[in-house]
C-alpha cells in the first residue's frame, strides 16, 4: 500500500462544501426570485457587471464557481460509484472535466468583464 | 481455519434501501447532482454577462420558464439538505479541544448556523 | 417480573451440510428485562444445543457478541428485549463470511487491525533508567474517546463501503492508527501513514457515519477518520508544495 493522492481532490472537495454550505442556499434562493420575476430591479445587467468588474469581484466570484465545482464533481463520483456505477476511473475523468471546463469558462468569462 | 464459509453479497444498485441511515445519506450525496448543475448554471450566466446585455437578459429570460422556477426550487432545498447536513458533522470532523475539555459540538454547529444566516442575509441584500 | 413470547428467528448455517443458510424460529419466554443475548443462551440451553454463537462478558465490554438484530448491527448483551417486537431476527454481522450460524470468520479484520501497527512507537528508544513517559491530562484527552474501542466490528457490520469494498481497511482500523497518532508519546505517525493514508486506507470512507451511529462505546470512528482525512491532506500539500520543509 503507498500512500494516495485522493488529497489533490479532498483538499478542494472540503473546501468547496464548506464554502457551497455558506453561500448555495442563498445563492439559490436569488436564482429563484430572479426565475420567478420576484422584482424587476433585480439583477441588473449593470449591477451584476459592475460587481464582476472589480478584481476583489472576480475573486470571490472565481473562488466561489470554482469550489463549487470541483466539489460537486468529486462528491458526484463517489455518489455514483454507490449508486453501482463501477467504472470510476471514467466517471472521474468525466466529471473532472467537466469541473475544468466550468473553471476554465470561468476565467474566459471573468477576463473579459 | 474456516470451512466453509459464506459469503452474503451485497447488491451493488440497490443496498441503500436496506437501511433508513443509509437512505439519507443517499439523499444527501444526491445534493452534490444539483450543486454541481446550479453550479454549471452560474458559470454560464457569467459567461452571458460578459457577452453584454442582451446575452445576459437572454439568459434571464431562458431561467424565467417552468423549468427555470421547479430546477431553483429543487436546487434550493438541495442546498439546504447540504448545508445542514455538512454543519452538523462539522465537530465531528474538527474537535475544538481547549485544555482537558473539548467545546460542545452544539456550540460549533450553532456558530456555523449563526455564520450561515449573517452571510446569508448579507448576499440577499446584495442581490435584490 | 412481565413474561413475553418471544418468536426469535435465528439463522441457521452447517458448514458441513448446508449450501446455503436458513432460519429457524424459536418460542422462548423471555422476561422483558432480558437482553437478546439472554433469549439465545435460553434457546442454547432447553430448546437446541447446537445454535453457535460468540459471547463472553454479557455487560458490552468484550466485544464478542455482535450480531444483527432485526437488521441493525448490535451486541446482543445490549439489545434489551423491551425495545423490540415479539418478533426478533437474529442474524450474522453484516459483511462477513458466515463460519456458523450466528459465528463470522473475522480473519480480515484482525489482519487489517495489525496491519496499522496499533501500539506506541516510542520517538526514540527510551531506557528504563530514563523513566516513565510524562503525560498531561490535556494530552490524555486528545486521544482517549479513541481508546475505547472493544473490536466488536459493529462498525464494519454498519460501513456500506466496507461492505461494498471489501479491501478497505475500515471504521476501527483506522480509529486505533488515530488513537495511537493522537497520544503524546507516539512517534509512529508516518509508518501508520503508508497504511492509513492509502487508497484502501481512510480515501474510501465517504463518511456515510453509519460506524459512529452504531458503536456501543461511542468512540466515533467517523469522526477519527474525517480527521485522518483532513491530516493527510494537510501533510500531502506540504510535502508535494513545500518539500523543503521539516515535518
Amino acid at each position: 500500500m503507498s500512500k494516495s493522492n485522493k488529497p489533490i481532490v479532498w483538499g478542494p472537495f472540503a473546501a468547496g462544501g464548506t464554502v457551497t454550505a455558506f453561500l448555495t442556499p442563498v445563492l439559490t434562493l436569488l436564482a429563484l426570485f430572479a426565475a420567478m420575476r420576484f422584482s424587476p430591479d433585480m439583477f441588473t445587467y449593470a449591477s451584476m457587471h459592475a460587481f464582476a468588474s472589480n478584481w476583489l469581484g472576480k475573486l470571490i466570484i472565481f473562488g466561489v464557481i470554482t469550489l463549487s465545482l470541483w466539489h460537486a464533481a468529486h462528491r458526484f463520483r463517489i455518489t455514483l460509484f454507490d449508486f453501482g456505477v463501477r467504472a470510476d476511473l471514467v466517471v472521474a475523468t468525466i466529471l473532472y472535466m467537466i469541473a475544468a471546463i466550468g473553471t476554465v469558462s470561468t476565467i474566459f468569462s471573468l477576463l473579459s468583464i | 481455519m474456516s470451512r466453509n464459509p459464506y459469503v452474503r453479497e451485497v447488491p451493488k444498485t440497490s443496498w441503500f434501501f436496506r437501511q433508513p441511515r443509509y437512505m439519507r445519506y443517499m439523499a444527501r450525496e444526491v445534493t452534490s447532482f444539483f450543486i454541481g448543475a446550479f453550479s454549471l448554471l452560474l458559470v454560464v450566466s457569467l459567461k452571458r454577462l460578459s457577452e453584454g446585455p442582451e446575452a445576459f437578459q437572454g439568459f434571464l429570460d431562458a431561467l424565467r420558464g417552468p423549468w427555470g422556477v421547479l430546477f431553483c426550487l429543487a436546487a434550493l432545498v438541495a442546498a439546504v439538505y447540504h448545508s445542514t447536513s455538512w454543519f452538523n458533522v462539522t465537530p465531528q470532523a474538527m474537535p475544538i479541544q481547549r485544555g482537558e475539555e473539548f467545546v460542545p459540538g452544539k456550540m460549533i454547529v450553532g456558530a456555523h448556523y449563526a455564520v450561515w444566516a449573517v452571510v446569508s442575509l448579507i448576499v440577499l441584500f446584495m442581490g435584490i | 417480573m412481565s413474561e413475553r413470547q418471544i418468536q426469535l428467528e435465528v439463522l441457521r448455517y452447517d458448514p458441513e451440510t448446508d449450501r446455503e443458510p436458513r432460519f429457524q424460529t424459536y418460542t422462548v419466554p423471555c422476561l422483558n428485562e432480558w437482553v437478546v443475548l439472554d433469549a439465545l443462551n435460553y434457546v442454547k440451553d432447553n430448546l437446541d444445543t447446537t445454535v453457535s454463537y460468540r459471547w463472553s462478558c454479557h455487560m458490552a465490554v468484550c466485544g464478542s457478541c455482535g450480531m444483527m438484530i432485526n437488521g441493525e448491527p448490535k451486541l446482543a448483551c445490549k439489545a434489551f428485549i423491551h425495545e423490540y417486537p415479539d418478533q426478533i431476527r437474529v442474524e450474522p454481522m453484516a459483511h462477513f463470511p458466515i463460519e456458523r450460524d450466528l459465528v463470522t470468520v473475522v480473519e480480515d479484520f484482525i489482519t487489517k487491525f495489525a496491519s496499522v501497527k496499533p501500539y506506541l512507537i516510542p520517538k526514540e528508544d527510551k531506557p528504563v533508567s530514563a523513566g516513565e513517559f510524562k503525560q498531561t491530562p490535556a494530552e490524555l484527552m486528545k486521544f482517549k474517546q479513541y481508546t475505547l474501542c472493544i473490536n466488536c466490528m459493529l462498525c464494519y457490520a454498519a460501513c456500506p463501503q466496507y461492505g461494498l469494498v471489501p479491501e478497505f481497511l475500515g471504521p476501527a482500523a483506522i480509529s486505533m492508527a488515530h488513537r495511537y497518532n493522537q497520544d503524546s508519546r507516539d512517534g509512529g505517525r508516518d509508518q501508520r501513514q503508508e497504511v492509513i493514508a492509502s487508497h484502501e486506507g481512510v480515501w474510501e470512507c465517504s463518511f456515510v457515519g453509519a460506524c459512529s451511529e452504531v458503536c456501543p462505546k461511542h468512540v466515533d470512528p467517523a469522526g477519527a477518520l474525517q480527521q485522518v482525512k483532513v491530516a493527510s491532506t494537510i501533510d500531502w500539500y506540504k510535502e508535494h508544495l513545500m518539500p523543503w520543509s521539516k515535518k
